[in-house]
């Protein structure tokens, strides 16, 4: 039962608050940020993807004019086994610090191995020139079934996964969960179809690069400002990275310019302040867009092979799913979210899944909206609509039959709360997409997805202002609209207009611990923590009204923005202006680790017009359906539906990393990494399905990830029933179209 | 070494003074080609000579002969101020799918042909409607076919001190159209994969009098297909005709393989165009004649 059923304010549609400075140029990103006296960074990056660096000679940069400081990957601490963070969201130092700069080896094409800070971007990239590194080069594998073959080069000779420890291999991970007896369970099945899928390594399509300025004070303490999900991350990474005391960094975040997962991390940072510290001056450097796509963290590239059973009824039975992905250079953790999470959506009490994870001479893969999911989704659910055919059962007839709901478990063993699968997939069939006719020469597409959502730790400060308006401070980076969110959840407790309330991302030193904005948790846990400082807001204006009017504090009522009691009533602004006279100032603060995450659900319905000439895929009608628990802000609920669609599309069709045959990527930019424009994308419909989540106070369940998920499969549905040929590795694109066509 | 002189002259003549003097010199006639290859560190020129300013340069001129393009005249212009638009469909469309509407107001047709890229969309547009392009430089004024100004991919026959001034074009009858169609995996914001221009002539009966097939991308400099502009001369367009010139123009082409799309895929994909760019080209004559 939620603490709150009936919403004044929450589900409207207010213009967000940021939007203003964002449509007129004002708001600053983080190349906006100039500090008095700074000086620019850049990074001397390796020519080849695998290499022993021998020597690095920095000299002639250091002699210089304007040259003020050079680093290695000897300036920064021998990372050891220590390991940051802890769950999911766990990272070992020896993965993290690589990825800023090498040591001894390098491992991947433009992995960091110098830098070098100058009075000028010029000067500073004319000094990197310079710094003269000598390498043994070594094979190079980007492969990632090459990698695991006997001939390949081994990139960590010291790593063994768990149950492989004789001899060094590329594995980087392998993790297996069974349930039930599911080899038995494929023998008893009427149906049973097995096929294997293949996902591309991909970028996040940020728009903003990466960038910083930072300052080192006499005293040794850091200021840093950038672009990021979550600057306490930031200054938790940059400590440990570079040996300093967290308590001396102060990060503050600047807007974003989406992250996607990709600004969950750090790669400039621990550089610009190493190399403030030995400048003395502080160190801006903005990293270019060919360096965002060749060193920083894409999606893995990800291989499924899945296997289902079912009777003649539409009973599934039994799955088996094996995936196989591509970690890049470093362990980036994809193998055991696929293993946990490839088939949540279905009641099975028989099912075998694996992850394993793979080495190649890439750059470590990264989180990405719904990590892995959308990799293993793709088998899964095309798997499904394919068994259905067989079956011949309508898609969403045969997901409804087997959709999990409350008190079914997952492979990890949880019962699910209440969820809203089964209410997504009967608005799907019911909806007037679904019900149309499929257009002339088109096909149509539908697939299901989960997303697991996280709550991790929140924290929220407001502060009533003299006039009756309200500050919020938190540490959560606005990437999707929060700020209005937390706006109209403040307004909602306390009965006071949103446009007096001035949502802030705070720096670290303003405001408690905040957790990434990622894993579509800040409208739920920083809301959360809104939500309980506005409560004691609440509860110290009831005290302070029934103080004044000499009545127990328990008789008195908050509603409609005003302290009541009988015939009297004191409002929050009246309250406010008297706050020194009555109590003092009105602060207020909570912080939590919150437990109310509940998982996501959507289903996706496409309609596709492939040109049998050209190869070419027109999405012609596209929906998203999705349970949003309580929609805060609607209009920002269907937005990151849309956008999560969005790119789901672009990795169906086009996206994916290309890499010559020295292991440098070969479409660094936008020009030739095809992310979907605006007149590519049909205006895509979106259905809000509200299935309040019992354990937060408004019903909030995350909603940023999920719409990712089901796009892979049901686009290549879609496809297949347009051009007439199956396909089962993505990207669809021209190319691949016309060969499938052509080989018919 | 960067840029350590920007001018902006106001004459031909200055601006033949200043390519020929021995400085390592580069024309800026929009920049979007030029800017991005010096911050790719491509090109580093230590004077940039800013072309916008010459009056020779940017006008369009339409007479009952001939459309002559200022080299350095602005696809916006070339497609909102002036009548190569309604004399040149397909030319005009071929502008309009370089960059967006930004890029437009600064980069020109000249610029797109000096920039000699094999998939440049302008040059199978340029080439279709029998372009000749008219040079300046030391030694006098002369005109060259923009078939023949192509010499390889970046790589055009200005010889040292020459300036590409105009694109002269002889202006169509009611009975010519031209189409230009290309192939990109996205809408917009993207560069061919393959491209086909095609102008054709018709008599009052149907039958095709005269056909030039350009393709782009699918080789290291546009071509002019002849053979298959034979194979639609003579001919009502049939689908023998069609045929022949698609099975012509895949001959004729020699892409390679690459992140835009394997070179199987180019030369399949670029008889489709020539196809359906005929059909265009073809039902812009029977429109306007009807």
């Amino acid at each position: 039962m939620n603490a709150y059923q009936e919403f004044s304010i929450i589900g409207s549609r207010p213009v967000r608050p940021d939007g203003l400075d964002k449509v007129t140029g004002r708001a600053r990103y983080g190349a906006d940020l100039n500090m008095q006296g700074q000086i620019y960074g850049h990074i001397v990056r390796s020519p080849h993807a695998h290499a022993v660096i021998q020597s690095i000679d920095c000299s002639q940069a250091l002699a210089m004019e304007g040259v003020l400081a050079v680093m290695t990957g000897e300036d920064l601490p021998e990372p050891g086994d220590s390991v940051l963070g802890s769950g999911e969201g766990a990272i070992a130092l020896k993965d993290l610090s690589p990825m800023v700069m090498s040591r001894g080896k390098v491992l991947f094409h433009s992995q960091g191995v110098a830098a070098v800070a100058a009075t000028s971007p010029e000067l500073a990239s004319q000094a990197a020139a310079l710094i003269e590194v000598s390498y043994q080069v070594l094979p190079a594998v980007t492969d990632m079934h090459e990698a695991l073959s006997a001939e390949a080069p081994i990139l960590h000779e010291d790593r063994f996964p768990d149950g492989f420890p004789e001899e060094p291999t590329n594995l980087a991970a392998h993790i297996s969960l069974e349930v039930g007896e599911p080899d038995a369970a494929f023998e008893s099945a009427d149906v049973v179809i097995e096929q294997t899928y293949s996902v591309p390594m991909c970028h996040q399509g940020y728009i903003e690069p990466h960038a910083c300025v930072a300052r080192v004070d006499a005293a040794g303490r850091v200021d840093l400002w950038c672009s990021t999900q979550g600057h306490f991350t930031v200054a938790q990474y940059t400590a440990a990275l570079t040996g300093i005391d967290v308590g001396k960094v102060k990060v503050t975040a600047s807007e974003i310019g989406g992250g996607f997962g990709g600004k969950t991390t750090v790669y400039l940072e621990p550089v610009a302040v190493v190399l403030a510290q030995k400048a003395g001056r502080p160190v801006k450097m903005i990293m270019d867009r060919g360096d965002v796509f060749r060193v920083t963290g894409p999606a893995p590239g990800a291989q499924t092979r899945v296997k289902l059973g079912a009777m003649r009824d539409g009973q599934l039975v039994a799955a088996e799913v094996e995936c196989v992905m591509d970690t890049g250079a470093y362990n980036g953790n994809p193998a055991g979210i696929p293993a946990f999470m490839a088939t949540a959506c279905y009641k099975l009490t028989n099912a075998r899944s694996t992850g394993r994870a793979v080495y190649t001479n890439k750059p470590k893969i990264h989180a990405y909206r719904a990590p892995s999911v959308p990799q293993v989704t793709l088998g899964v659910e095309l798997a499904m609509t394919e068994l259905a055919a067989e079956l011949e059962m309508d898609p969403l007839a045969f997901r409804l039959k087997n959709a999990v709901e409350e008190g079914d478990a997952n492979m990890m063993g949880a019962p699910y709360n209440r969820i809203g699968l089964r209410e997504c997939l009967e608005v799907a069939s019911a909806h007037a997409h679904y019900k149309a006719p499929v257009a002339e020469g088109e096909g149509r597409g539908v697939a299901a997805g989960y997303w697991i959502n996280a709550g991790l730790q929140s924290s929220a400060t407001l502060n009533v202002l003299s006039d009756g308006h309200l500050s919020i401070l938190t540490g959560s980076p606005d990437i999707g609209g929060s700020r209005a969110s937390m706006a109209l959840m403040a307004a909602e407790v306390l009965g006071i207009p949103f446009d007096h309330i001035h949502p802030q991302i705070a720096a670290t030193d303003a405001v408690g611990h905040c957790d990434v904005t990622g894993g579509s948790r800040t409208t739920l846990a920083t809301g959360q923590a809104v939500i309980q400082a506005a409560e004691q807001c609440v509860a110290e204006m009831c005290r302070r009204a029934a103080a004044e009017w000499e009545v127990e504090a328990g008789v008195v009522t908050w509603s409609q923005g005003a302290a009541h009691y009988g015939e009297h009533s004191l409002t929050f602004e009246a309250l406010a202006r008297r706050a020194g006279t009555m109590g003092g100032p009105l602060t207020f603060s909570s912080s939590l680790t919150a437990s109310s995450a509940a998982p996501s659900f959507g289903v996706h319905i496409c309609d596709a017009k492939v040109d049998q000439e050209t190869g070419r895929t027109t999405i012609t009608r596209y929906t998203v359906i999705q349970d949003a628990g309580k929609a805060i802000h609607p209009a920002y609920v269907e937005g990151q539906m849309q956008g999560g669609a969005a790119q789901g599309i672009g990795w169906a069709l086009n996206e994916e990393y290309l890499y010559d045959e020295n292991g440098a990527l070969e479409n660094p930019g936008f020009l030739d990494y095809r992310i979907p424009v605006a007149s590519d994308l049909p205006f895509i419909d979106t259905v809000i399905v509200e299935v309040p989540n019992p354990l937060h106070p408004f019903g909030v369940k995350g909603v940023g990830e999920v719409p990712i998920v089901p796009p892979m499969p049901a686009v290549a549905e879609a496809v297949y029933r347009s051009a007439g040929v199956r396909m089962r590795d993505m990207p669809l694109n021209p190319p691949k179209i016309v060969a499938a066509l052509q080989e018919r | 070494m960067s840029i350590q002189e920007f001018v902006a002259p106001h004459s031909l003549s200055e601006a033949k003074g200043l390519l020929s003097d021995g400085a390592m010199a580069s024309v800026l006639a929009g920049g979007t080609d030029l800017l991005v290859g010096v911050r790719l560190g491509t090109r580093s020129p230590e004077r940039v000579v800013d072309l916008k300013h010459i009056p020779e340069l940017t006008a369009i001129h339409v007479d009952a002969e001939s459309v002559r393009i200022g080299a350095a005249a602005s696809a916006f212009s070339i497609l909102h101020d002036s009548d190569v638009p309604s004399c040149f469909p397909g030319l005009a469309e071929a502008l309009d799918l370089i960059g967006s509407t930004q890029i437009q107001g600064r980069c020109s047709a000249g610029g797109n042909l000096c920039n000699a890229s094999p998939a440049a969309d302008s040059i199978p547009a340029l080439i279709a409607n029998d372009a000749q392009c008219l040079i300046t430089g030391p030694a006098g004024d002369h005109q060259m076919r923009v078939e023949d100004f192509v010499l390889g991919p970046g790589k055009n026959a200005l010889k040292e001190g020459e300036l590409l001034v105009a694109l002269i074009l002889p202006r169509p009858s009611s009975q010519t159209a031209d189409a230009y169609l290309r192939l990109t995996p996205r809408t917009e914001m993207d560069i061919a994969v393959a491209g086909v221009g095609v102008s054709l002539t018709l008599d009052g009966e149907g039958t095709c009098t005269a056909a030039r097939v350009s393709i782009g991308a699918v080789a290291p400099t546009a071509l002019l297909v002849e053979a298959a502009g034979a194979a639609l001369v003579g001919t009502q367009l049939d689908a023998t005709a069609i045929e022949a010139a698609v099975a012509a123009t895949r001959e004729a082409a020699c892409p390679i393989s690459d992140k835009r799309g394997t070179a199987e895929y180019r030369t399949h994909v670029v008889g489709v165009l020539v196809a359906r760019a005929v059909a265009q080209a073809q039902a812009r004559i029977v429109e306007t004649s009807s």
